[in-house]
């Protein structure tokens, strides 16, 4: 680590103002703060200390992900040595997941932050972490076998049209990792559902199809049991399938207080009550599904704790976020129930909800206005 | 004005070219006035329809210029949105016959847009800011020169929308097989209208980026 120091110390003055590299400072700048933390802090003006700043936030995000990570690399094993009807140890499986995502967590990478310094460079501004979490969101989002030009480019657009163009990061109106997938559903729709890709190399004579698709076409006989579901021992998106993973990276967000628990637990509640609801209308087999096995089923435990609650793109007022998280919750369901052409809802339900927090805030806002006016006069008078 | 006190302006002067060419790029109706985006996503996932429409704009545009531009001495201004839409109608009416008699594919595949352009704003938008209050010939250089800026950014939406999610252009297949043997596949998401506004977004960023005049300070 010194040598590095060292390294960086040696090069630093060629980089900053009168050096030869002066132009390319942004990009040295990206490097050094990859390493280390950087010594620069505010000396005029009044300002809040505080030990958390964007680098801690993205770093707890990470660790909150790292279980679902790797039990979906454990998974994408298991599932392609249970097709091809084999049976080996714990750590083969493991590795035959770990070698399948490596490649697309390195494009993922090297792609989002590739473009992120080179914005950077242009507009001659620091480089922030706002990619570090997005560039692993969006690995665990996509099926194991999706091809990697796809990633690259998906990502490319996600973080030029989502991000970027908006500010970069924190201006961002719709989330970076959604908007990749978004990109990639619309785009490469045979690479990205259906019941042929949520297995790696998998016999043609199995099915692999994901719960959601096996309910969407109304086939119920075919559904894993609910314990399953809630381990995580079926197909789908790698990070998705393990409701019980997520959930311990559910408890590591909101011990530390990176995630809000609002908008958590409003997703949570809206899904079920929008199951319920359904339950009680129970017009065809999709909506008798039970309430509860909606929170399981899909990605909608993983957007509801990893893609809803980011901070940039929900909604900043308190009141603002149970109806926000609300809505996300129960569009999802709708979606998914009613809409045959999207078998998850919940990538769109938060997409749809993201473009309308600045909406929601604005009313919680002028609600709030008015409501302390009228007490204002009620006191005068 | 009579010949003896002022000499005649020449058809071509620099004042007559800059009506066509500030609407091109300094006054684009589509990337800088921001009208007629609704036709800009809808025609715009092939390159032939695309021409096409923009050739029927052109006359529509050019030919109600010059009309009104000559009646506009003797409309009534109560009456004269009616008028010009009255002109503008009877023209696009002309145009899809013309079309319906001569490339009826290419007519089938606009089916409604081509009845649409009577609702372009561009069109009302030019007739009433320019064609009621200047003389014929300047109406219809104004006339063609919007509805090339507005042409322009739809034949390159359509370019990119054509080439990117079908691999063809006017239909002949550019994008060579070798790619898709290796497992290049067509986007579908630049088939659909929401990556029309996003090229034409790209077009946007693209023209403010080299013209600084377009750019607002604040």
């Amino acid at each position: 680590m010194k040598a590095l120091r060292n390294l960086l110390d040696k090069q630093k003055p060629h980089f900053e103002k009168g050096g030869k590299f002066e132009k390319l400072h942004a990009a040295f700048d990206s490097v050094e703060t990859l390493f280390y933390v950087p010594d620069k802090v505010t000396t005029k003006g009044s300002h809040f200390r505080d030990a958390i700043d964007m680098k801690r936030t993205m770093i707890t995000v990470f660790i909150a992900l790292i279980p679902a990570l790797l039990f979906g690399m454990w998974n994408i094993g298991y599932q392609h040595f249970l097709s091809i009807g084999e049976q080996p140890d714990f750590w083969t499986m493991f590795f035959y997941g770990f070698f399948k995502m490596l490649p697309i967590i390195i494009v993922s990478y090297g792609v989002g932050l590739g473009l992120e310094i080179l914005f950077a460079q242009i507009r001659n501004h620091e480089v922030n972490e706002g990619f570090f979490v997005s560039g692993l969101l969006i690995p665990m989002i996509v099926p194991p076998e999706i091809p990697l030009w796809q990633v690259g480019v998906a990502v490319a657009f996600a973080v030029i049209f989502g991000k970027e163009v908006f500010g970069g990061t924190g201006m961002n109106i719709v989330n970076p990792a959604l908007t990749a997938r978004a990109f990639l559903f619309f785009a490469y729709p045979t690479d990205i559902s259906g019941d042929k890709v949520w297995i790696a190399e998998k016999l043609d004579s199995f099915s692999g199809a994901t719960p959601l698709g096996n309910a969407m076409i109304g086939d119920f006989s075919n559904m894993p049991s609910a314990m399953d579901m809630f381990m995580g021992t079926i197909p789908g998106s790698v990070g998705e399938t393990s409701t019980l993973m997520i959930l311990i990276g559910a408890v590591i967000l909101l011990l530390t207080g990176i995630a809000n628990w609002r908008i958590m637990l409003t997703v949570f509640a809206g899904g079920y009550i929008m199951g319920l609801l359904f339950n009680l209308w129970g017009a065809n087999a999709y909506m008798e599904v039970p309430a509860w096995q909606h929170l399981i089923m899909g990605g909608f435990a993983f957007g509801a704790v990893f893609m809803a609650t980011d901070p940039v793109t929900g909604t900043q007022t308190t009141k603002g976020m149970y109806y926000y998280g609300f809505l996300i919750g129960m569009i999802a369901v709708l979606i998914r129930v009613f809409n045959p052409a999207y078998p998850e809802g919940m990538m769109l339900a938060i997409l749809l909800l993201n473009v309308f927090a600045p909406l929601i805030d604005h009313y919680v806002i002028a609600g709030n206005i008015k409501r302390r006016l009228k007490r204002l006069k009620a006191l005068t008078n | 004005m009579s010949a003896g006190t002022k000499e005649r302006e020449p058809l071509f002067s620099a004042k007559n070219m800059k009506l066509i060419k500030t609407p091109i790029n300094l006054s684009n109706p589509i990337t800088v006035q921001v009208l007629g985006i609704c036709s800009a996503l809808a025609v715009t996932a092939k390159l032939k329809p695309a021409i096409v429409l923009t050739l029927s704009v052109i006359v529509v545009m050019a030919v109600s210029n010059v009309v009104i531009s000559l009646l506009r001495n003797g409309l009534p201004p109560r009456i004269r949105i009616i008028v010009q839409l009255v002109v503008i109608a009877s023209m696009v009416i002309l145009v899809d016959q013309v079309l319906k008699a001569f490339v009826y594919d290419v007519s089938k595949q606009l089916s409604v847009f081509v009845g649409l352009i009577i609702t372009n704003c561009i069109i009302m938008g030019r007739l009433e800011a320019f064609a009621m209050g200047n003389k014929p010939w300047p109406a219809f250089l104004d006339g063609i020169g919007n509805a090339l800026g507005y042409g322009i950014i739809l034949i390159i939406v359509a370019f990119f929308r054509e080439l990117l999610g079908s691999g063809t252009l006017f239909d002949v297949q550019v994008i060579p097989q070798a790619f898709y043997d290796f497992g290049y596949k067509n986007n579908g998401f630049v088939i659909l209208s929401p990556m029309a506004l996003i090229v034409v977004g790209v077009i946007i960023w693209v023209q403010r980026f080299y013209t600084r005049e377009l750019i607002e300070d604040n």
